[in-house]
C-alpha cells in the first residue's frame, strides 16, 4: 500500500492555505477489511490526508529545506463516516509557521459539508540532529508528495 | 489593563486547550512537563495560543529557553548548577521563581521552575513592558 492519501491539489497559496481532493475508490485494499460490507474511510486516515495537505503546505514556506514531521493533534472531531464513492476534500489554513514549527487548521468536507475538523502542529526535525540521524535528505518531502505539489503548480 | 488574577485565567485556559487537561488541575504551582504531562513540541503551542491570546510576540527561547548552560562545565559541575550558572540562569529567565531551586541547584529538577505561575508573571512582564512602550 503506497502512504498517500491525497489524489491531487485543488488550490494551493503559499503560506496560507492548501485543498485538496481524495477519492475514496472501493478498489482500495483498505476497504476490503474496513469494514466487509461497509467500506468506510477511517478517521486516523483522513487526519493523515490532512496532515499531507497540510505539511507540505508548511514545508513550501521554507521550500522544503525543513523536515517537517506531524508532532501533535491537539484536538479532531468528526460528525459523519467518509464512504467509498465520495470524494474527500482537505483544506488546511496556516496558523503559524516558526523557525521550530508549524500549526495548521484543518477541514474536511464532503459535497461542501465540513464532517470533520482539526487542529495540527508540526515540528521541524532539529536540523543538526536529524542529519546525525538521517543525513542530508530531506526524506521527509520526497518523491510523491513533491511530485503532487509540482502538478499543481503546472496548473 | 490585565489583572494578575485576569492574566492567570487567561493562562490557564490557554494551558487547557494547549494541554487537554481538566481545569482543576491548573494550579499556580503545577509544572508543566511532571505535573501536566506537557512535551517538548507543546512549548510551541504554548507560545503560540500566549502570543494570540495576549497580543505579544515570544521571541524563540525566551519563555522557554532551550539550552541554558550549553554543557558549560563552569555553569554545571557534578549535577549541581554553580554560582555563575545560577547567575545565567537569572540573566535569561528573570521571571523565574528561583528561591527554591536555589536551595538544591540540581539540573535535574530545572523543568520543576516552568509552572502555570511562571508562565503567568512572564506574560505580566511582557504585558508591562508592552505598556511602557505604547506610554
Amino acid at each position: 500500500m503506497r502512504w498517500i492519501w491525497i489524489d491531487r491539489f485543488l488550490e494551493f497559496r503559499r503560506g496560507e492555505l492548501a485543498r485538496s481532493v481524495k477519492q475514496l475508490s472501493l478498489a482500495e485494499d483498505l476497504f476490503e477489511y474496513h469494514f466487509p460490507e461497509y467500506p468506510v474511510m477511517p478517521a486516523s486516515l483522513l487526519l493523515e490526508g490532512l496532515a499531507q495537505t497540510g505539511g507540505i503546505l508548511v514545508g513550501e514556506v521554507n521550500d522544503f529545506r525543513e523536515k517537517v514531521v506531524l508532532a501533535k493533534i491537539t484536538k479532531a472531531c468528526f460528525t459523519r463516516e467518509a464512504l467509498a464513492g465520495e470524494a474527500v476534500i482537505f483544506e488546511t489554513t496556516v496558523q503559524y509557521v516558526r523557525p521550530e514549527g508549524a500549526c495548521v487548521v484543518g477541514r474536511v468536507l464532503i459535497d461542501d459539508a465540513v464532517i470533520g475538523e482539526a487542529e495540527i502542529t508540526f515540528a521541524h526535525l532539529d536540523q543538526s540532529r536529524s542529519q546525525q540521524v538521517f543525513g542530508d535528505r530531506n526524506f521527509v518531502f520526497s518523491g510523491e508528495l513533491r511530485t503532487l505539489l509540482e502538478s499543481v503548480r503546472k496548473d | 489593563m490585565l489583572t494578575q488574577e485576569d492574566i492567570y485565567r487567561k493562562v490557564s485556559n490557554t494551558l487547557v486547550e494547549a494541554l487537554n487537561v481538566d481545569e482543576d488541575e491548573i494550579k499556580p504551582e503545577a509544572t508543566l512537563q511532571g505535573d501536566l504531562g506537557a512535551e517538548s513540541i507543546d512549548f510551541l503551542d504554548i507560545v503560540f495560543r500566549l502570543e494570540r491570546e495576549f497580543g505579544i510576540k515570544i521571541p524563540r527561547g525566551e519563555l522557554f529557553p532551550e539550552s541554558i548552560f550549553q554543557g558549560d562545565p563552569e555553569m554545571v559541575q557534578n549535577g549541581k548548577v554553580t554560582d555563575k550558572g545560577m547567575a545565567e540562569l537569572r540573566a535569561k529567565m528573570p521571571f523565574a521563581d528561583l528561591s527554591k531551586f536555589e536551595q538544591s541547584r540540581e539540573l535535574s529538577q530545572i523543568s520543576d521552575l516552568f509552572t502555570v505561575d511562571l508562565i503567568t508573571r512572564y506574560v505580566q512582564g511582557k504585558l508591562a513592558a508592552n505598556n511602557g512602550v505604547k506610554n
